[in-house]
């Protein structure tokens, strides 16, 4: 099936075939943990049970992300050693703490608290159960931080020394590895990047619901209110996004210039302005921007900030240090295409706020519906901008990827990406599947949560439910036994 | 001199890691692999929600043993897993279908034998590639230079088969010892007959293993066999007697957590002769820990790392066991 790829290819492939994946799930994790945290922390704060019945709404959704997002990172741990096992010797002394951080810190973090956030509710009360919720968002956070701080060190190597056998040692200083010249922006950039993903998620399923309640007439309370938070979050994310990634790019322009040149499709010097082009196709072999559509001058100044400040091109690269433009120039594109649009509906749901008319018109939601997705495309489009931009090293500058790999033959790699490919869209594809019918019924009052046996065998048994177990019970009780009237129509 | 000690210090926490996983993940992984001899309504539903506000923690200790591998000492990490490819593969597939079935086999009632199948499948996959990386690693790895040597089906021998199945024996032990403490009524009387059969198996496994250790490596044979270090290694196989005999009776004799610490025993021993078969070796039979530890100044940094968090996962690890604790009712869970 893999004939004609070598296993360095193959190797490549599978590494991003399983992190694309794997980021898919954290990026809706993280963003997830916070909106569930400020969820739980309203409803302690108002004692609403709409905001308790939003939290158990998605925290079933959540629970099933997280398991994806758990078992699809184990693989990408051992991964490094399997099949990049010459830069795991090299770079451990420097990477390996840093990634043993990770787990100290975040990992067991969130692992510790998940059983409790998912399953203890009725164990612990309600205060308790607010902390292990929060110390699963935090966790989520620091293993951002973690392991961008190790692909960040990746991208701008710093503060390390040679050592006799060839590997990278850690120099005096561990404070200029973790916080090397990239890591700030990019910890802010992708951590912005799995909220608004997750905005734009909720804001999706809250539209599509507002759409179909238009229909029956009703006006759903909790489709509204999941809406409207993430309306305000891409009004005010959005933005802040786009300013945080143009400054994410002049970073990379002062530390891979050769990055910036592919995601502009420079191949050439342009001495006196660059134009920014919107379209083209990057031919490689004959090193120029085929049917190109360009805007003269404007890369100079967003890059230079001055309409005719000289940009250096590829052609002062030699050809076997450039990276493959295409996906680079593509992948980029598209991300700032879906940054704009982003923007775009956070500010027509203002306009609509202001008007008063944010749950009245349904063009609003149709976009919001067809935005759903579009944060997990924008954050594997700007990965693949970051890694394959930084083509042909994985250590910027130091080590190339051809020298990084395991002394492993082809069948056994195509062996192995083969299993994965099908292992995870079946699997995966099933999770995916299960979520979506999730989103598909309507938030309502006395929702259940993470509870097992819905409509399981556990009630079947005959245990008598729990008092919060009867939906067509009108007064419902939250967990911990409190009643609550129906929440009035504000 | 300090980076000796360094050194030592940072092979006895993988080994805390290593041991840590083995035991916990031992018994979840256990419960997988007993899956199918319970009965699909109430009894598999009572298993699974024995463990599920536990497993993700669980799991966290095989990335704690790799990871720090990988920091601690990044030449094994870099020999290992290539060696032993085909293996870590199945077992990450294995780990992946069981974790989802976790969620899934509630999200999806009628497909729950499917999942239920998935959670079995991954489980024994994950268990058996664990042993038989063990075995791989006991038996010895070519190396040269800094990298594998050897040839793609190293890691496939008799050995390594023995070596997996004993895992899964062992894996089970700890998952029937778990139940019989966590179940009441039938499902309990359940696993206390799995635990004798398994317990039974396990011991006969353990000992095949360890005769073919020595007979397989005349190096190991001189460390389990002549004076002085017979003197060490001795009290090993004795208190494993001793630990044996006393597991098969509490088992049998109504117990209900005593059964689980006995199995735990049993799998400290375990690891405690193969500390002795291995040491000084991280990757036998050439590599010392001291050829594949990371430079000093990791090890401290890394150190300062586990020596303020250890104290505290633990805690919150021993609270969160804590609030689950007891029998699992049925609706305990939820
Ligand atoms: C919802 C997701 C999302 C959105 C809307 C954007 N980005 Fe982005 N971008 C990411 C999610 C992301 C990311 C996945 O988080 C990346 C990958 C690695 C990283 O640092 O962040 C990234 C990388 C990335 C890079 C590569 C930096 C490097 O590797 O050196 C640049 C220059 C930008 N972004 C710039 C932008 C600009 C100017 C945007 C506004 C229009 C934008 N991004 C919108
Ligand atoms: C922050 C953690 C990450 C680290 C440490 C990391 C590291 C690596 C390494 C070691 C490689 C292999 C060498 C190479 O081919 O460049 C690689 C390649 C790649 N990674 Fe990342 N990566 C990370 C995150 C991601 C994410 C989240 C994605 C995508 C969603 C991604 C996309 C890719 C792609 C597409 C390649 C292949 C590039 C190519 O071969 O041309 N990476 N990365
Ligand atoms: C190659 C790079 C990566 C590796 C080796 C890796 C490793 C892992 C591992 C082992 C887990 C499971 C932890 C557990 O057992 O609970 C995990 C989960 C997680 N990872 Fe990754 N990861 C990588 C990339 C990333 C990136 C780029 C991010 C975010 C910016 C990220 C964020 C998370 C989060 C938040 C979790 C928690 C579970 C979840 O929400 O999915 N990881 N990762």
């Amino acid at each position: 099936m893999f004939d004609g790829l070598d296993a360095l290819m193959l190797a490549r492939i599978q590494f991003a075939f399983t992190v694309s994946f794997h980021f898919f799930f954290p990026a809706f994790t993280i963003g997830l943990a916070s909106y569930l945290a400020v969820l739980e922390g309203l409803w302690l704060k108002t004692g609403k049970q709409l905001y308790l019945d939003l939290f158990k709404y998605w925290v079933k959704i959540f629970a099933i992300t997280f398991a994806m997002g758990v078992v699809s990172g184990i693989v990408m741990s051992y991964q490094f050693g399997t099949n990049w096992s010459v830069f795991s010797d090299l770079a451990g002394p420097v990477i390996g703490p840093l990634m043993a951080y990770e787990v100290l810190t975040a990992f067991f973090l969130e692992a510790g608290f998940l059983g409790v956030m998912l399953f203890g509710m009725n164990k612990v009360g309600k205060k308790l159960h607010f902390a292990a919720t929060l110390m699963v968002a935090v966790g989520t956070f620091i293993s951002a931080f973690w392991i961008l701080s190790v692909n960040s060190w990746m991208q701008t190597p710093v503060g390390y020394e040679m050592g006799a056998n060839g590997q990278f040692l850690p120099g005096d200083s561990w404070a200029a590895i973790v916080f090397n010249p990239s890591f700030p922006y990019r910890l802010v950039h992708t951590v912005l990047a799995a909220y608004l993903t997750t905005a734009f998620v909720v804001g999706g399923v809250g539209a599509w619901h507002l759409l179909k309640d238009r229909a029956k007439g009703g006006a759903n309370l909790h489709a509204r209110k999941m809406f409207s938070m993430a309306m305000w979050m891409a009004a005010i994310v959005a933005p802040i996004q786009i300013v945080a990634g143009d400054m994410h790019g002049l970073n990379t322009m002062e530390h891979q210039p050769q990055k910036v040149m592919a995601m502009e499709g420079h191949y050439n010097s342009y001495p006196d302005g660059a134009p920014l082009y919107v379209f083209g196709i990057p031919n490689d072999e004959e090193q120029r921007l085929d049917y190109a559509v360009g805007i003269p001058k404007l890369s100079s100044l967003i890059l230079k900030h001055h309409w005719n400040a000289p940009i250096e091109g590829l052609d002062t690269v030699p050809d076997d240090e450039q990276p493959p433009v295409f996906l680079v120039f593509w992948a980029f594109r598209i991300m700032i295409a879906i940054g704009m649009a982003m923007m775009a509906v956070g500010v027509w749901s203002l306009f609509a706020r202001w008007r008063g008319k944010l749950y009245d018109w349904p063009w609003l939601h149709r976009a919001a519906l067809v935005m759903g997705p579009s944060g997990f495309l924008a954050v594997l489009c700007g990965w693949i901008t970051t890694e394959v931009g930084r083509q042909p090293y994985v250590i910027y500058g130091l080590l190339r990827t051809e020298d990084a790999a395991s002394p492993l033959a082809a069948p056994a790699v195509g062996a192995s990406l083969l299993a994965f490919i099908v292992v995870y869209f079946t699997v995966f594809g099933a999770g995916v599947w299960y979520i979506l019918h999730l989103m598909h019924k309507p938030p309502h009052t006395g929702e259940l949560g993470a509870k097992r046996g819905d409509k399981g065998p556990i009630r079947t048994a005959g245990i008598t439910p729990g008092p919060t177990q009867d939906p067509t019970d009108a007064t419902t009780r939250d967990l911990s036994g409190t009643k609550h009237e129906p929440e009035e129509a504000p | 001199m300090i980076n000796v000690d360094l050194t030592t210090i940072w092979a006895f926490i993988i080994a805390f890691a290593v041991f840590a996983y083995v035991v916990m993940d031992g018994f979840d992984l256990g419960i997988g692999i007993l899956f199918p001899s319970f009965d699909p309504g109430r009894e598999r539903d009572r298993a699974m929600n024995s463990i599920a506000p536990v497993w993700d923690g669980n799991e966290t200790w095989l990335v704690l043993g790799g990871g720090g591998l990988f920091a601690a000492f990044p030449l094994a990490y870099a020999v290992i897993l290539p060696a032993t490819y085909p293996l870590i593969i199945a077992m990450l597939l294995g780990l992946v279908f069981r974790g989802v079935a976790f969620e899934y086999r509630w999200r999806d009632p009628s497909h729950r034998r499917l999942w239920d199948f998935a959670f079995t499948g991954g489980s024994v996959v994950a268990a058996m590639a664990q042993g038989m990386t063990l075995g791989a690693l006991l038996q010895g790895i070519e190396v040269d230079g800094r990298a594998y040597a050897g040839s793609w089906f190293d890691w496939l021998t008799p050995y390594t088969l023995l070596t997996g199945l004993g895992t899964v024996a062992g894996y089970a032990l700890l998952g029937a010892t778990w139940l019989i403490w966590k179940l009441d009524g039938e499902g309990q009387a359940h696993a206390r007959k799995l635990a004798l059969r398994a317990g039974a198996i396990t011991l006969v496994l353990m000992g095949a293993v360890s005769v073919y250790n020595v007979l397989l490596n005349a190096e190991y044979a001189e460390r389990w066999l002549t004076a002085p270090e017979i003197y060490f290694a001795a009290p090993v196989p004795i208190l494993t007697a001793i630990v044996a005999v006393s597991l098969l009776r509490a088992v049998t004799k109504e117990r209900n957590s005593k059964p689980f610490w006995l199995a735990l025993l049993l799998f400290f021993l375990g690891m405690a002769g193969l500390g002795v078969t291995i040491w000084p070796n991280v990757v036998p039979p050439d590599v010392t820990i001291w050829d594949a530890a990371a430079p000093e100044r990791s090890q401290v940094f890394m150190l300062v790392g586990v020596a303020i968090t250890m104290p505290l996962i633990i805690g919150y690890t021993a609270w969160a066991y804590w609030v689950f604790r007891g029998k699992v009712d049925d609706e305990g869970y939820h």
